[in-house]
């Protein structure tokens, strides 16, 4: 199960990697998105991985770490709030630069550097 | 207390001009002057205690932890210096009044060369040796800003900055030499330092000491090889160059050497280098002196090679030695501020600098002509004048000394060389200025002579004034210079200080013949001049300052060139160069594991969690491959979001599990306003070794995060867990611990998290105010969208919808504390339901029915929380802290309530009002344009 766990984390790490390096705006926000579940994954994996052991008291035997998921639960809002910022700033920066191109060149020269 | 007056009132000092320039220069002058006469009064107050060998020391702590003290002293040397840098300094403030033209800002300038007398009053005064580094700096900026003084020239310029790097790197190598010395002293108070000379030289550290302070030392006095900034630093106005150049600041060198004498001599290696680099300065600068045209450029040599020759006194280091490099500091810097002052004054009258074009000025000039000549003779070391007495006395030393081995019997043969040359030039000076005809080319020829006179009194005063005291001292130095010299070479050396009879006359001895072989050879060398300039152009001197400005050229293009390569404005780039440092960081650290499993048993694996595998590794996969049909890319990016938040329920998070699916949700309505915004269908012009190199570095770095998340999972981790749940019911009166943490035990987090995204929501206002936006009316295709904007199922089923999510979300809100829920969850909930209100009825009418202001929800939900843990400051506990307890509410039934839960309603808030306040406004943008179709 722990192998299969973090075969999932390495792909949605590798695929997030890949639309980040992109040219263009959305893939690099869809890629901050995939990145983003990556690392919410791993940080919450960092409490072990516990099934049927719901961290509140009087449910479970041996309840699973709270500690991860608190910290979890925060980054998800807090990656909501930080995709929702950069995805208006790309809407802004095509309608300045008229591209949407991370450097915001339009066409080959923007792709080729 | 009185120590500390004499350099604040320097300091305060530098106000005076500032204020006075306007009342004109001679009430800006006197006025400037109270302040340095003043301290000069306060020094010579202690002069009779020093003269005793009293040392007068003032101290307040300043900063003990660094071990950095306001700590004064005054004893022989500081005295002497202190007579230099406040007497000639006064003499040089009288004679600036007069030097600058009139429309210059003398209020400036007089402010800075009074600030440079505080920085250099300090270095004399400091008894600590991190205060004498912080003086130290302090004249290398004065000194920059006094050299580029007239700024608009750009020899001032790169004078004043080639002064700084040289002499900025000697002061930062001082500062790690005195680190060095205060850790092995175990102090940084001076008088300790002195003491505990036979503690550093036995220490392990001693050369690099050495090096370290001699380096600061070597560059600050202008020694070979460090030399070449003084002559650049001659742009300066001449008043600088009169007190920085002769008698203070490149004396800030030879004093810290003699002031480390007790602590750092006393070897061969001090006494071999001393000698050396001074042996080599004082004949290499005297050789240019010779030859060079500019008089302020022969005057700086000439600094040079004097600096040189005190160096190599200290280095030579007998008991007497030491006295003649103190008489000489005091010497030189009498007779060479006034020559420097002369030159100004001639370079004033005349217009020029150039020796070649100036001569036969003695009729024009006879007062000025009288000073240089009383000053020349003495640089020559003419008897009776003074620097004829030191000039034997290091004749009569360097036949004495053995610091060389049997080598040594070369350094009189070299000193008399550097003496012989010294006459020539010093005669040069004077015969060419003052007797000989001009050396004019063809064109100077054309144009009418030069027509000078001497200056105004004012002028010409202060100078005269310190040619005559360079007589008298050589005429009665006993009485002049004795004590003086005696006290100050007893601050250096303690009690070995001989008694000493400074007199003109010893008798025939072998230094007088040395003295009469040097005039006459330096006769002989003058009256072959012309040969002279036929040898030295057979040796094309580089000047090394050039060097040293190409080498800083050589560095600049070296830094732009690197920047260029890793800033080239592309953020492709520069994300690839973090991603590559963090896989290298990563790689590291997974190659110092032993092995990639780890102790622990893994766990079975079943049916479910392939089939959740799979569709996140179809979704993410999916996505990146589709990333140009972005409609799929969003739909694939769903497909993993929702497995995600299964993947949380299966794992025992159900708190994580509900907010990952309503930020999903939200997420996906974002993303989906905003691909309407942005180009449906991009181009693809990117080579495939671009694609093959992001590949690469996307499943390396995606396979070391594996592993690592592996190597992880297998492995015990130390958790804090325990204390959560133990301290969950009884601390924090809740049962659910993770709801418990968020707003109790680390209220603190959530707090600046909820900040965050209110932030977030007011910054887009900001950017989607006035932006022009390109809409399109149909997607790629040229279909158009949908004519039927508000369909009526749609709205229908929202409007049902709205107060059952409402429902949901209180009664989320409420069970949060003990059970799955809380603030963040139920606060997504209406966001979800409202913005579905608002597709299905457009913004016009939802805003019509609902009037509320989001950023007012959202700051109101803020200070609902910030209120919340101000409020324990009430109750005299820290801030956020927590209480709750048990009330009956009718009908209910007995509740227990938090205060923590006051908190949560400040979450609550403020994710309903951040989320709907992003999502409204950038949906609120479409039904203000008119789409228009979008071009293929």
């Amino acid at each position: 199960m722990e192998a299969l766990f973090s075969l999932v984390v390495g792909v949605l790490t590798a695929s997030g990697i890949y639309l980040l390096l992109r040219g263009r705006t959305f893939p690099v926000i869809v890629g901050l998105a995939l990145l983003g579940y990556a690392v919410n994954l791993f940080l919450f994996s960092t409490g072990g991985l516990h099934t049927h052991a719901a961290a509140v008291i009087g449910e479970s035997i041996s309840p699973a770490d709270p500690l991860p998921q608190a910290l979890v639960l925060t980054a998800i809002v807090i990656g909501f709030a930080m995709t929702a910022f950069v995805v208006i700033l790309a809407i802004r920066a095509r309608s300045e630069l008229g591209s949407d191109h991370v450097d915001g060149q339009q066409g080959e020269a923007g792709d080729a550097k | 207390m009185a120590l500390l007056w004499i350099p604040l009132l320097t300091l305060l000092g530098a106000l005076v001009p500032v204020f006075t320039s306007r009342y004109g220069r001679r009430a800006c002058t006197l006025a400037t002057l109270i302040a340095p006469l003043l301290a000069l009064g306060l020094v010579l107050l202690h002069g009779p205690a020093v003269m005793d060998g009293e040392i007068a020391r003032f101290s307040l702590t300043w900063m003990p932890l660094l071990g950095l003290d306001l700590a004064l002293r005054i004893d022989g040397l500081t005295m002497l210096f202190a007579l230099l840098i406040l007497g000639i300094g006064s003499l040089i403030l009288y004679y600036a009044g007069h030097y600058l033209g009139a429309d210059e800002d003398d209020g400036r300038f007089l402010s800075y060369m009074m600030l440079f007398m505080t920085a250099m009053i300090g270095i004399a005064m400091a008894d600590n040796l991190l205060l004498l580094w912080l003086f130290w700096e302090l004249t290398s900026i004065t000194s920059f800003l006094l050299i580029g003084f007239w700024g608009h020239r750009s020899d001032a310029r790169r004078g004043a900055r080639m002064a700084l790097a040289v002499t900025g790197a000697g002061g930062l190598a001082l500062l790690a030499g005195l680190l060095l010395i205060g850790q092995t002293v175990g102090s940084f108070d001076m008088s300790e330092v002195l003491a505990a000379g036979d503690l550093i030289r036995a220490s392990d550290h001693y050369s690099l000491i050495l090096a370290l302070v001699l380096f600061g030392a070597f560059t600050k006095s202008a020694q070979f090889p460090f030399h070449f900034w003084l002559p650049h630093a001659m742009a300066a106005p001449t008043p600088v160059s009169a007190f920085l150049h002769s008698a203070t600041m490149v004396k800030a060198g030879v004093f810290l050497m003699a002031r480390f004498t007790p602590a750092l001599g006393d070897s061969q290696l001090w006494a071999v280098s001393l000698s050396l680099v001074g042996l080599a300065t004082m004949l290499y600068a005297a050789w240019f002196a010779l030859l060079e045209r500019d008089l302020k450029g022969i005057l700086a040599f000439s600094t040079i090679s004097h600096l040189g020759l005190i160096t190599l006194l200290l280095g030579l280091g007998s008991p007497l030695a030491i006295v003649a490099a103190v008489f000489h500091i005091l010497n030189h810097a009498t007779f060479k501020a006034a020559l420097f002052m002369s030159v100004g004054i001639i370079d004033h009258e005349t217009g020029t600098r150039d020796i070649d074009r100036l001569g036969a000025l003695w009729s024009m000039m006879p007062l000025t002509g009288t000073m240089t000549i009383l000053a020349g003779a003495a640089m020559a070391g003419f008897p009776p004048f003074n620097g004829f007495l030191s000039k034997e006395m290091l004749f009569e030393q360097s036949l004495v000394n053995d610091v060389l081995g049997a080598l040594s019997a070369l350094i009189p043969l070299l000193v008399m060389l550097a003496a012989t040359l010294s006459v020539a030039y010093s005669l040069r000076l004077i015969w060419s200025l003052f007797f000989a005809a001009p050396k004019l080319t063809r064109e100077q020829k054309a144009q009418p002579p030069l027509k000078a006179h001497d200056p105004v009194r004012g002028m010409l005063a202060p100078g005269l004034f310190l040619a005559a005291m360079s007589l008298a001292v050589g005429l009665f130095p006993m009485i002049l210079a004795a004590p003086l010299v005696n006290a100050a070479s007893l601050a250096v050396q303690g009690d070995t200080t001989p008694l000493i009879a400074l007199s003109l006359w010893h008798g025939l001895n072998l230094p007088l013949a040395m003295s009469l072989i040097a005039v006459a050879a330096g006769i002989l060398v003058l009256r072959q001049q012309k040969r002279l300039a036929e040898i030295a152009a057979l040796f094309p001197a580089r000047d090394a300052g050039r060097i040293f400005e190409a080498a800083v050229l050589r560095v600049v293009k070296a830094a732009l060139w690197l920047t260029q390569r890793l800033e080239n404005g592309s953020l492709q780039r520069y994300q690839a160069l973090l991603l590559l440092c963090a896989l290298a960081m990563v790689a590291v650290g997974l190659a110092n594991l032993d092995a990639l499993t780890g102790p622990l048993g893994l766990q079975p694996v079943d049916g479910m969690l392939v089939l959740g595998a799979a569709l996140m590794v179809f979704g993410a996969i999916g996505s990146a491959l589709s990333h140009r049909w972005r409609l799929v890319s969003l739909l694939m990016l769903s497909v993993v979001g929702l497995t995600v938040s299964l993947t949380f329920v299966r794992f025992s998070a159900p708190d994580l599990a509900l907010t990952q699916l309503s930020v999903e949700v939200v997420s996906m309505i974002l993303f989906i306003l905003a691909l309407f915004f942005l180009p449906q269908r991009p181009p693809l012009l990117v080579s495939s070794k671009r694609i093959l190199r992001d590949l690469l570095l996307a499943v390396s770095l995606g396979l070391v995060v594996a592993m690592l998340n592996y190597a992880l999972l297998t492995r015990e981790t130390i958790s804090i867990a325990d204390y959560f749940l133990r301290e969950a019911l009884p601390g924090g009166g809740g049962t659910n611990v993770v709801n418990v943490i968020l707003v109790d035990f680390r209220g603190f987090d959530t707090l600046g998290e909820i900040t965050v995204l209110t932030l977030a929501g007011l910054a887009t206002f900001k950017l989607l105010n006035r932006m022009k936006l390109f809409m399109p009316a149909g997607n790629v295709e040229g279909v158009r969208w949908s004519r039927h904007r508000h369909p009526m199922i749609l709205a229908v089923v929202a409007q049902i919808l709205l107060p059952l999510a409402l429902l949901v979300s209180v009664y989320i809100f409420l069970r949060g504390h003990n059970q799955p829920g809380g603030g963040f969850i139920a606060g997504l909930i209406p966001a979800v339901a409202l913005i579905l209100q608002y597709m299905a009825r457009g913004y016009d009418w939802t805003r019509e029915r609902l009037p509320v202001s989001y950023p007012v929800v959202a700051v109101s939900g803020l200070a609902i929380a910030v209120a919340t843990g101000m409020a324990s400051w009430l109750f005299g506990y820290p801030f956020l802290t927590s209480a709750f307890g048990h009330f009956y509410i009718p009908l209910i039934g007995e509740i227990e309530l938090a205060s923590a839960m006051l908190f949560d309603l400040g979450v609550y808030l403020a994710v309903v009002g951040a989320t709907l306040m992003i999502l409204i406004n950038l949906g609120r943008v479409t039904t203000i344009h008119r789409p228009t179709l979008e071009e293929r």
